[in-house]
């Protein structure tokens, strides 16, 4: 069964081809197919795979897959190979899974739209380039993975590329991923130097050998590689792509922006731990990043007004909370959260996505109101994964793993009280959108009126996730309730157990309360805000303070100012290259002795005969003095 | 009576320089070459007198040899001064320089 | 003989185009396009037959004749496998320009397939030769075909271009032959043997100063054909103004030319002078990587951007020759394939384009994936390509490149890194302004014909594979790389000894040697006969 692991990524990858050679050909039912079965597939292999591996695997051995020889050259030996471990497996689920089911939602999602085989070569290639990323076993085949997912968001950003706005928005995804690439690269060319070998494994293996804890090269190393994982993962300095990646289709928004790509940097982390924690100072900074990030990007969320906007803040902060989780050393935590993320979260775009199509576009919450009722199952789902989203507790997922990880931020080795009270004021803004979220969007008065059904095939996806999202924190409950470990049991045959402070025996049941009295008090008072009250179209966005939020901090002034805009000034003023000039003015120098010289011949007698005078009494006077 | 040869050579050198500055200095094609037979005998001059200082004919010889040659040389440039007056219509030599540049 | 049958089908079906070009339009095409097929198999044909015997044997095929004994000069050919990759190169692009050009020339068309055939000629003569008076020659005989290409079928600046061209690739090339006389009066003097062949000349010893002056007179000649900043203003114009099949040709081959003659004669000759100089070249290359991609951002001309495009991946190539070690060199090759491939790729677009649209103006275009969809889907392969997307080629030989040249030279490679920031910008804009976006004019326009489409795929095909399976080059030009870099970094490190000793010296069977046995042979001949 195992064998079948190549399949997983070849079949997407397969299903991409196959449309983008035959898509003129095919009837549209059949590119459907081809897109959204390609990865079903997958999903079912891995699905068999996780079978064997849970009941065949106790130890959680990694399974490796060697395909074929990539590059060999005087030391660097890359093979095209997969490495399946436990935390390979949850990423490869995850992406499988909740992909075939946005896939499915997209089905009928973009069925009207032209491109549509374009749209599903796209989303197979992306899934095909996020398993390579996961399941790489060296360093260059992850960096392949790595930047194919980066392409797939640009082209899948500017799908609909006629909209200027929307090519800009690919770009500046593009681009700034790519400076966090670059980063990782220089990372990658430092661990090359020091092992002589790529393959993840190896360098984990002997990485605590030959560096010393807290050296210099670790140091800078780790933070090579945190600033790649910054990049993908939209957290400060480099978060401001994703609002504005918002343009894309809500399924994509889903996949990538939510539950899959943005969680690169999470892997990433995860994977290279050993690093990490030769580097004392790098993973503090990735605790200290996570935690501002989520209070700037929940501020943020607070003061939008498009449904997406609010949705791609909020994950942006979430994936702060998988930081905060990876900087005090909780490894499986923000795993867990990770995974319970990518259910609730997607849910949530695909909801969005369901109210804007049948709201005719409108991404504005304030035009909606009262949809509850007439819409009933995206209300529900929607319900449910905002629910997850607050914490809510005890009964949603959302609850188990975000809890966890503010229980750690502060009883981890690692951890402090600060981290703690952070991501707590954190949980406290995320209650508040998010049901400032559904209190404007769902209840209230009418303001315009639902026109569309959604179908089966809509409807299929979003009950599933909403299942997940509810039930799928019970695989890991905390210690004073159950203390089911199944979750982090799986994770930490790959990932080391997180090491706690000697605490009190009912400190966590203190934190736990204060986590659920401040998710619960959020809600009550999103609802005292925003329940049943009446807006006007536009909340106004009365103060500079309240446009500072809404811009998200204004980091893209910033950026505008210092970076953009002197780069575009120096190419538009250097634009015929200066260097140039030089020859120009070689040239005009050579046609100035030309027409010099040429004044010398003009053609009358008595001239030439000066001259040949001249030239004998200077000849006579050199040759006889 | 005896010339001294360096007053010989100085008449020459006198000579052969008016001539010079008559070719420089005129427009004229006819006084351009009027000065060049100036030079032309300033430098038989030259011959005559060296070869009587020492007392040999070749002096007298190469005068004899510069007449001819003088005499050739006016009679084919006259002709081209007529060919060069038809065209030009004029004897100013500054006037035929259509080559230039 | 099959290398110099290689040259002498160019060179005959160029002249047999140019007759045939007075009757008839198709004819030339068709010969130049039968020739250089021909050329393309047999190349195929001499790597699959090396394959079994490549370890240990110095080179694949080789091929000598006399052509001026009094001055020590001959016919000497060689293949090794950086050289046969190389060629291979050659007769591929040489057969998608023959096929892009189908459509696109119409005047004179003899006369532009004589050109094309003898520009392809001298370059495989570059590629080959090992004689330096013949690989001068071949220098040579690459411009003049280039430069008619340029003037007689270019676009509107093309005279200014050509000629622009013509001069800087000329006066660096007297340089270089200054040099080469240098190397020949040299080794003459201290061995008494007054030879142009690559192999004796190899071993002369001569002081550091005169190695660094002659060193400089070769590398500044290929270093204007690599359009190293400064010595890069001819590549826009020529590149911009020439027809696509000499842009394919110019930005595919003719600059590699340059990173040949580096890789060839410039490092195994110079060793000292070469290390001495590498960081000053390693820092033009990293400014030719940056300054190369900062004009291509800021170009409003498409093939101008493209030409610029090149500027900047030609950086990287130099920036990896002068990391001296064996991972960047294998980049360099890698990337002179990969390279070739793309931009040529990239141009050929351009050049379809403007076939349609009549203009290069990217501010006149917008919007075009909806009118023109597999050019636009063949574009972002290329573009992807052009910045170094993993899974294409060129990311294999950028990765090898930075890595090896890391391991010379930390904070240059950081910076040469940047260089993939600064690529995807002017890749982006690219296609942004090109196919994305609104439609600035309403251009009704045919997509990509199967002629063309042909063309494009088998270019996809192979960069497809070069950035999956890069074994195939990468072993292929592992020996000679290997050699090359040894004898690079040997003779640095047996610096203080006097004589350099090369062992690979032996098993060459020298030609010089067997016609000195051959007459040996004839006298004993002769005296037995007696």
């Amino acid at each position: 069964m195992k064998e079948l692991l190549w399949l997983i990524v070849a079949l997407p990858f397969a299903g991409s081809l196959i449309l983008a050679l035959f898509s003129r050909k095919l009837p549209r039912f059949a590119c459907a197919i081809i897109g959204v079965g390609t990865v079903s597939m997958s999903a079912i292999i891995t699905f068999l795979i996780s079978i064997d591996f849970l009941y065949n695997n106790p130890t959680g051995i990694p399974y490796n897959q060697v395909l074929w020889q990539w590059m060999d050259v005087y030391g660097l030996s890359a093979k095209m190979a997969f490495t399946l471990d436990t935390v390979s497996l949850t990423f490869v689920f995850v992406i499988t899974f909740v992909g075939a089911l946005i896939h499915l939602y997209s089905a009928k999602f973009m069925w009207k739209d032209d491109g549509f085989a374009r749209f599903f070569t796209f989303m197979n290639l992306f899934i095909g380039f996020m398993l390579i990323l996961v399941l790489a076993d060296n360093f260059l085949l992850l960096v392949l993975g790595w930047e194919g997912v980066g392409l797939c968001s640009y082209l899948l950003i500017g799908y609909w590329f006629k909209e200027p706005a929307n090519g800009y928005a690919a770009r500046k995804a593009f681009i700034v991923t790519r400076v966090g690439d670059t980063a990782l690269v220089i990372g990658i060319f430092i661990l090359f130097m020091t092992y002589h070998t790529l393959n993840i494994q190896a360098v984990l293996d002997s990485a605590p050998s030959t560096w010393v804890v807290g050296s210099g090269i670790a140091t800078i190393t780790a933070f090579l590689l945190l600033s790649g994982a910054i990049g993908k993962s939209a957290q400060l300095p480099l978060q401001t792509w994703l609002p504005d990646a918002m343009v894309a289709p809500s399924p994509v928004s889903a996949l990538i922006h939510a539950a899959t790509m943005v969680t690169a940097g999470v892997y990433l982390i995860a994977r290279t731990h050993v690093l990490f924690d030769l580097a004392p100072i790098a993973q503090t900074s990735i605790a200290i990043i996570g935690a501002i990030t989520l209070l700037v990007a929940g501020i943020s969320a607070l003061n939008q007004q498009d449904i997406k906007k609010i949705l791609a803040y909020s994950t942006i902060s979430q994936i702060g909370y998988m930081f905060l989780a990876l900087g005090v050393g909780a490894w499986s935590a923000a795993i867990f959260h990770f995974m319970i993320h990518a259910f609730f979260k997607s849910l949530l775009f695909l909801g969005a996505g369901s109210v804007i199509s049948v709201m005719h576009d409108e991404h504005n919450i304030f035009k909606m109101g009262g949809l509850w009722k007439k819409l009933p199952v995206i209300f529900w789902t929607f319900l449910i994964a905002s629910c997850a989203l607050a914490a809510l507790p005890l009964v949603t997922a959302g609850f188990y793993s975000k809890d966890k990880i503010l229980w750690l931020a502060f009883a981890s080795d690692k951890g402090s009280v600060w981290l703690w009270l952070a991501g707590i004021t954190g949980a406290f803004i995320t209650a508040l959108y998010t049901f400032r979220m559904v209190f404007v969007t769902f209840f209230g008065q009418i303001k315009a009126q639902p026109t569309q059904r959604i179908g089966i095939w809509m409807t299929i996806p979003l009950i599933v996730l909403a299942v997940l999202s509810f039930a799928g924190g019970f695989i890991e409950l905390p210690d004073n309730m159950g203390h089911v470990v199944l979750f982090s049991n799986f994770i930490n045959k790959t990932l080391p157990v997180t090491t706690i402070k000697e605490l009190g025996h009912y400190t966590e049941l203190i934190f736990q309360l204060i986590a659920a009295a401040v998710a619960v008090s959020g809600v009550v008072l999103a609802y005292k805000l925003y329940f049943g009250k009446k807006f006007p179209a536009d909340e106004p966005q009365r103060d500079a303070l309240q446009r500072f939020f809404y811009k998200g901090f204004d980091f893209d002034l910033l950026y505008d100012k210092v970076i953009v805009t002197p780069i575009v000034f120096i190419s538009r003023i250097n634009k015929n290259d200066f260097i140039n000039q030089f020859y120009m003015g070689l040239g005009s120098f050579i046609q100035l002795l030309n027409k010099a010289l040429s004044a010398t011949q003009n053609g009358k007698v008595r001239w030439y005969a000066t001259a040949l005078v001249i030239g004998a009494i200077i000849i006579l006077t050199i040759f006889y003095s | 009576m005896n010339i001294p040869m360096e007053q010989g050579i100085l008449l020459a050198a006198l000579l052969f320089c008016i001539g010079l500055t008559g070719l420089l200095v005129r427009r004229d094609a006819i006084f351009m070459l009027m000065s060049v037979e100036i030079m032309l005998n300033a430098a038989g001059v030259a011959f005559v007198v060296a070869g009587s200082a020492r007392g040999q004919a070749d002096g007298q010889v190469m005068f004899i040899f510069i007449l001819t040659m003088a005499a050739s040389e006016v009679s084919v440039g006259l002709a081209l001064i007529i060919q060069l007056y038809k065209k030009f219509k004029s004897l100013d030599m500054d006037r035929a320089s259509t080559m230039k540049g | 003989m099959i290398l110099a049958c290689l040259i002498i089908l160019l060179i005959g079906s160029g002249l047999l185009a140019w007759l045939a070009g007075r009757w008839n339009s198709t004819l030339p095409r068709l010969i130049s396009l039968a020739a250089i097929l021909i050329q393309f198999v047999a190349v195929l044909y001499i790597w699959i037959e090396s394959k079994p015997n490549t370890a240990g044997k110095e080179w694949i095929t080789s091929y000598s004749h006399t052509w001026i004994p009094a001055f020590g000069i001959q016919i000497k050919l060689a293949m090794d496998g950086l050289s046969l990759l190389m060629s291979l190169l050659t007769s591929f692009l040489g057969v998608l320009a023959v096929i892009v050009s189908w459509k696109e020339i119409k005047k004179r068309v003899g006369f532009f397939h004589f050109n094309l055939m003898f520009v392809l000629a001298g370059i495989t003569g570059v590629f080959l030769s090992l004689d330096l008076f013949l690989f001068y020659f071949s220098w040579e005989l690459m411009l003049i075909p280039m430069y008619f290409l340029i003037s007689v079928w270019g676009y509107e600046n093309r005279t200014y271009a050509a000629n622009k061209f013509f001069l800087f690739t000329q006066a660096s090339g007297l340089l270089m032959f200054l040099s080469i006389l240098g190397l020949y009066f040299i080794h003459g003097r201290n061995t008494g043997v007054y030879t142009f062949d690559y192999e004796q000349l190899l071993n002369t010893s001569m002081g550091p100063q005169i190695a660094f002056i002659l060193m400089l007179g070769f590398a500044i000649a290929f270093f204007v054909k690599l359009s190293t900043v400064p010595f890069h203003s001819w590549l826009p114009d020529a590149h911009t103004q020439a027809p696509t099949a000499g842009s394919v040709i110019l930005a595919g081959l003719l600059l590699k030319t340059g990173a040949y003659g580096l890789i060839r004669f410039v490092l195994p000759f110079f060793p000292q002078a070469s290390h001495q100089f590498a960081p000053v070249a390693m820092t033009l290359g990293v400014i030719s990587i940056l300054y190369g991609a900062k004009l291509a951002f800021a170009q409003t001309d498409l093939k101008r951007l493209i030409a610029y495009i090149s500027v900047s991946h030609m950086g990287f190539i130099l920036l990896g020759i002068y990391a001296l070690n064996e991972m960047a060199m294998q980049g360099v090759v890698m990337q002179i394939i990969a390279h070739g491939i793309s931009i040529g790729a990239l141009f050929i677009i351009a050049g379809a384009l403007h076939d349609r649209i009549n203009t290069r103006e990217v501010e006149q275009m917008g919007g075009l994936w909806s009118k023109v969809p597999r050019m636009g889907a063949m574009a972002l392969i290329f573009v992807m390509a052009s910045l170094g997307l993993p899974g294409l080629g060129n990311f294999v030989a950028e990765i090898l490149i930075l890595i090896g040249s890391f391991l010379t030279n930390k904070t240059l490679t950081i910076i040469a890194t940047l260089g993939l920031v600064a690529a995807t910008i002017y890749s982006l804009r690219l296609l942004q302004k090109v196919f994305y976006g609104k439609e600035n004019k309403h251009w009704e326009i045919p997509d990509l014909s199967i002629r063309e489409m042909i063309v494009m795929l088998s270019l996809t095909a192979v960069i497809i594979w070069l950035g999956l399976f890069p074994t195939t080059v990468l072993y292929e030009s592992k020996s000679s790389v290997k050699k090359i870099i040894e004898e690079a970094n040997n003779n640095y490190n047996n610096e203080g000894k006097e004589s350099i000793q090369i062992k690979k010296a032996k098993n060459v069977p020298m030609p010089s040697t067997a016609l000195i046995e051959g007459k040996q042979n004839l006298i004993i001949k002769h005296l037995n006969a007696n």
